[in-house]
């Protein structure tokens, strides 16, 4: 394992890809990336702090906004991760930027 | 044998295993104790076996368990790491007594991972190496930044890892009965088995099956409960409905108009709830709130009265005194006799007795009358009942004026808590207090910010995702530690709200001789007490105490019915929770002094046996550290720690790790000013809110030091804003890292190129 110790500084992909490739790579996960905080700190801070107005809506029970913090940033939140996860292995793949050998 | 056989096989002989404790619990062959100690036994047995199979001394197996942990079950395992006592055992309890300002933690504890998705995993991963002072230290150049982060993360870490130990040593006394301090040190060599024989890789397939454990435990009871009252064996849809009677039977216990707008049929409310009363108790309780406070703004004088007042009360209680007492009401009696069967004088004009008037006769009876009262409570047996109950007042009084400070304190605590009629559950924090002094919308977001912010900041939470075979699995086990935490938090708010539902109908109103027989086990263990208050044999919401709302997560398995294996059961899930986390940090902890300061500081040319041997040692001195610290220094900062390592995490580690994989620019002397301020920031503000406004007030404060009243618990609100601009403006004023570095930050963007770790197929064999 001698060969992992040590690997300080790594150097830009091994196959060379302009740097204009590189830069639209970045640029589409940082849109994506933060489209995805937009989405995160409007479902949990937003619904709390209207959270009086969305506790009149009431669906089986569950007033709105209790149930936005309860359960639904939570699924939201879940779902958010396995979206982004899946849509950056398509980007990935756009720009043959992906992993080799994938196991 | 392949993973998934082996955990197959693993979850059937637990089943099994369960269900034979259960039957030997209905032949009446073993009791609640007998289970605990099996049920421990076996789980702490369980993990040492995994611990021996998986050992190791290879450094890329024992540091990041050789990057060959696929996606879910690196998710398993950090869920299990990440889930501690606290969001096992006290969580639902929170949220029992906070109501929606508790959602903070469930939504705190959780959202991080977005962040830690977004921000983070994939690039540390990609960056590759071993812990995160390593990626400090390579980014930002130098030993300073490193060093920095090994303090960060040993100190996020230590005051998390104290607060666990102290979870498993209550776990243990309340499972089994030994006291605390053995406690602590028989958890402890639980988690040293696992971390201490093989590292990475053999926390990583302990904390797999502790997460099965723990998550079967921690559903079973709640998801019987729902089904007996709905029908339907999902708690998380169901307990809507229980949420809107909750909120009646509040409205109707505190005696507010209309309680019931929406019509909820009387069947599944409780018609024994008796307004009036609970408004006599809650009243009785601010008398004593009152008396309590009064004797409280002077402690030394109050102190002094109630021991005059017993010891004029025991002297007038001595034999001689009595009877001189009893002496006189005979007399008194015997005069107003005298008086009525005197004969009348006889009216001079009439020649008839006068009759004495009624009034006056009714006078005189009533002195007799009272004599007789004040002379049966002098018989002897009542004397000595009254001399006894004021013996043990006298010798119960507080020694000195620092006891009845604290005695006092937390009887004015509880006479202010069980005074007030039940919280709304369903309240939103309002922006502004009604005093106007506090902002809790603030304090309750705030609470959620630091909270995630932390999450993605905690080191024994970022070494995990170098445990993956490859970026791309990073990112998506994220998806997994989120999902695999996600199956328990979205329950806790159901399990808060049966219990909450099983108080308001089964408890309240019940006889005080009848009282439902979870009270009665629970009662016992010391998590919650009935007081009488107005002495009417009936329990009233105000009568019912709780001292610890953990009894919620406890006692459900009770409430649904359920046998008392059940109840063992939970708790070895929540002692798998405590040492899967304990587990975690310790091994954080160790690392960080063996392999970040003693092989890439102090000695580099360190062989590589001579590292795993150093850092195998330092596991177990700081396990013992950690251990003494919870089990004999006992602070009572403790409980508020944990919520401090998110904070300080916040405030420190997380702004030098998102700017220096998303701003080139940012240099190494900025990093570091940015962390140090951060982080004194953050600690200065929690150690100086909380010693102010905690009611011993040990520093001797005028008044509570809060900015914009945030509590201790938020302290990363200040801290995190400071860390970020100062890194970002030094980073401007001092001169761009050269070339080679940000070609580096540049290369952790792209996945291509990333170290391979190799899929583990197996355990036993060595990888």
């Amino acid at each position: 394992m001698a060969e992992l110790q040590t690997k300080d500084v790594e150097t830009t992909p091994k196959v060379a890809h302009d740097q204009q490739t590189l830069e639209k790579y970045w640029h589409e996960n940082r849109n994506l990336v933060f489209t995805m905080l937009g989405i995160w700190f409007a479902v949990t801070y937003l619904t709390q702090l209207f959270a009086n107005a969305l506790n009149g809506v009431v669906i089986a029970g569950f007033p709105l906004g209790y149930y936005m913090g309860g359960q639904g940033s939570l699924i939201a939140f879940v779902v958010m991760i396995f979206y982004y996860a899946k849509k950056m292995n398509e980007i990935d793949k756009k720009y043959n930027l992906e992993e080799e050998e994938e196991n | 044998m392949k993973l998934r056989q082996i955990f197959t096989y693993y979850t059937v002989g637990f089943v099994a295993f369960t269900v034979i404790l259960g039957i030997l619990e209905a032949l009446k062959l073993i009791d609640l104790k007998g289970i605990g100690y099996v049920f421990m036994a076996f789980s702490v047995l369980v993990y040492a076996f995994i611990g021996f199979v998986t050992r190791t001394s290879d450094p890329s197996e024992y540091y990041v368990a050789g990057r060959g942990i696929n996606s879910i079950y690196n998710g398993m395992a950090t869920g299990s790491d990440w889930m501690s006592a606290a969001s096992f055992i006290s969580m639902a309890g929170l949220l029992f007594a906070l109501g929606h300002m508790g959602l903070a933690y469930i939504m705190g504890w959780t959202g991080g991972y977005v962040l830690l998705a977004l921000l983070l995993a994939p690039y540390l991963r990609k960056f590759g190496q071993y812990t995160v002072p390593d990626f400090l230290g390579t980014r930002y150049g130098g030993s300073g930044a490193r060093v920095i982060g090994i303090i960060c993360a040993i100190l996020v870490s230590l005051t998390y890892l104290t607060a666990q130990l102290t979870g498993v040593g209550t776990i243990v006394s309340r499972f089994i009965g030994l006291p605390y301090e053995p406690g602590v040190f028989i958890g402890l060599a639980g988690v040293l088995v696992c971390s201490f024989l093989g590292g990475m890789r053999a926390v990583t397939w302990t904390q797999v099956a502790q997460y099965i454990i723990l998550i079967t435990a921690y559903l079973i009871p709640v998801v019987v409960l729902s089904a007996k009252l709905f029908f339907i064996p999902i708690p998380e849809l169901t307990y809507g409905q229980i949420l809107q009677r909750v909120s009646v039977m509040e409205k109707q216990i505190a005696g507010k108009d209309n309680p019931n707008p929406n019509n909820i049929p009387a069947d599944v409310l409780n018609s024994k709830i008796d307004p009036a009363k609970e408004k006599e108790s809650r009243d009785l309780w601010l008398k004593d709130l009152a008396m309590y406070k009064a004797k409280l703004s002077n402690v030394d004088s109050a102190l002094a009265a109630d021991k005059t007042s017993l010891e004029a009360k025991l002297a007038s209680l001595a034999d001689d005194k009595v009877a001189e007492r009893r002496a006189a009401l005979e007399k008194q009696k015997a005069d107003a006799q005298a008086m009525i069967n005197a004969p009348q004088p006889i009216d001079p004009k009439t020649k008839k007795p006068v009759m004495m008037d009624a009034e006056k006769l009714k006078e005189l009876e009533g002195k007799i009358a009272d004599a007789d009262k004040q002379l049966a409570t002098l018989a002897p047996e009542r004397v000595k009942a009254e001399k006894e109950k004021t013996q043990k007042a006298s010798a119960a009084l507080p020694k000195n004026a620092e006891e009845a400070k604290i005695k006092w304190n937390a009887a004015l605590a509880t006479a202010t808590a069980q005074s007030k009629p039940p919280s709304d559950y369903l309240t939103i924090p309002p922006f502004v207090s009604a005093d106007g002094k506090s902002y809790p919308m603030l304090q309750f977001l705030g609470l959620i910010f630091c909270l995630m912010v932390g999450t993605a900041g905690l080191p024994h939470i970022l070494t995990r995702y170098y445990t993956t075979p490859s970026v791309k699995q990073a990112r998506s086990s994220v998806g997994w530690s989120l999902f695999f935490i996600f199956l328990l938090y979205f329950t806790a708010p159901a399990y808060a709200a049966f219990a909450r539902y099983e108080v308001f109908v089964n408890l309240v109103g019940v006889e005080i001789a009848n009282l439902p027989s979870w009270i009665a086990s629970w009662k016992l263990v010391g998590l919650l007490d009935i007081v009488d208050k107005n002495g009417d044999g009936i329990v009233q919401f105000a009568d019912f105490i709780i001292k610890s709302t953990d009894f919620v997560v406890l006692a459900t398995p009770e409430i649904a019915g359920l046998p008392a294996t059940i109840t063992g059961l939970v708790m070895a899930g929540g002692l798998a929770a405590a040492l899967s986390t304990a587990d975690g940090l310790l091994l954080t902890i160790a690392n960080a002094f063996s392999h970040d300061l003693y092989y890439k500081i102090i000695n580099p040319s360190a062989s590589v046996q001579t590292r795993v041997l150093i850092s195998k040692v330092l596991l177990v001195v700081v396990a013992i550290i950690g251990a003494s610290i919870a089990a004999f220094v006992k602070l009572p900062v403790i409980a508020a720690t944990v919520a401090w390592a998110f904070s300080f995490a916040a405030s420190s580690l997380f702004p030098a790790l998102v700017l220096g994989i998303w701003w080139r620019r940012t240099t190494g002397i900025a990093a570091i000013l940015g962390m140090v301020s951060g982080l004194v920031v953050s600690i200065s503000y929690s150690i100086l809110n909380f010693f102010s406004t905690s009611p011993n007030n040990a520093l001797g404060f005028a008044q509570p030091f809060s900015i914009l009243s945030l509590r201790h618990t938020e302290s990363g609100m200040l801290g995190l804003p400071v860390a970020f601009i100062v890194i970002i403006v030094v980073s401007l004023l001092t001169p761009a890292p050269d070339k080679s570095l940000q070609d580096f930050v540049y290369s952790v963007r792209f996945p291509k190129g990333a170290e391979k770790g190799k899929e583990v197929e197996s355990i036993g064999g060595a990888a």
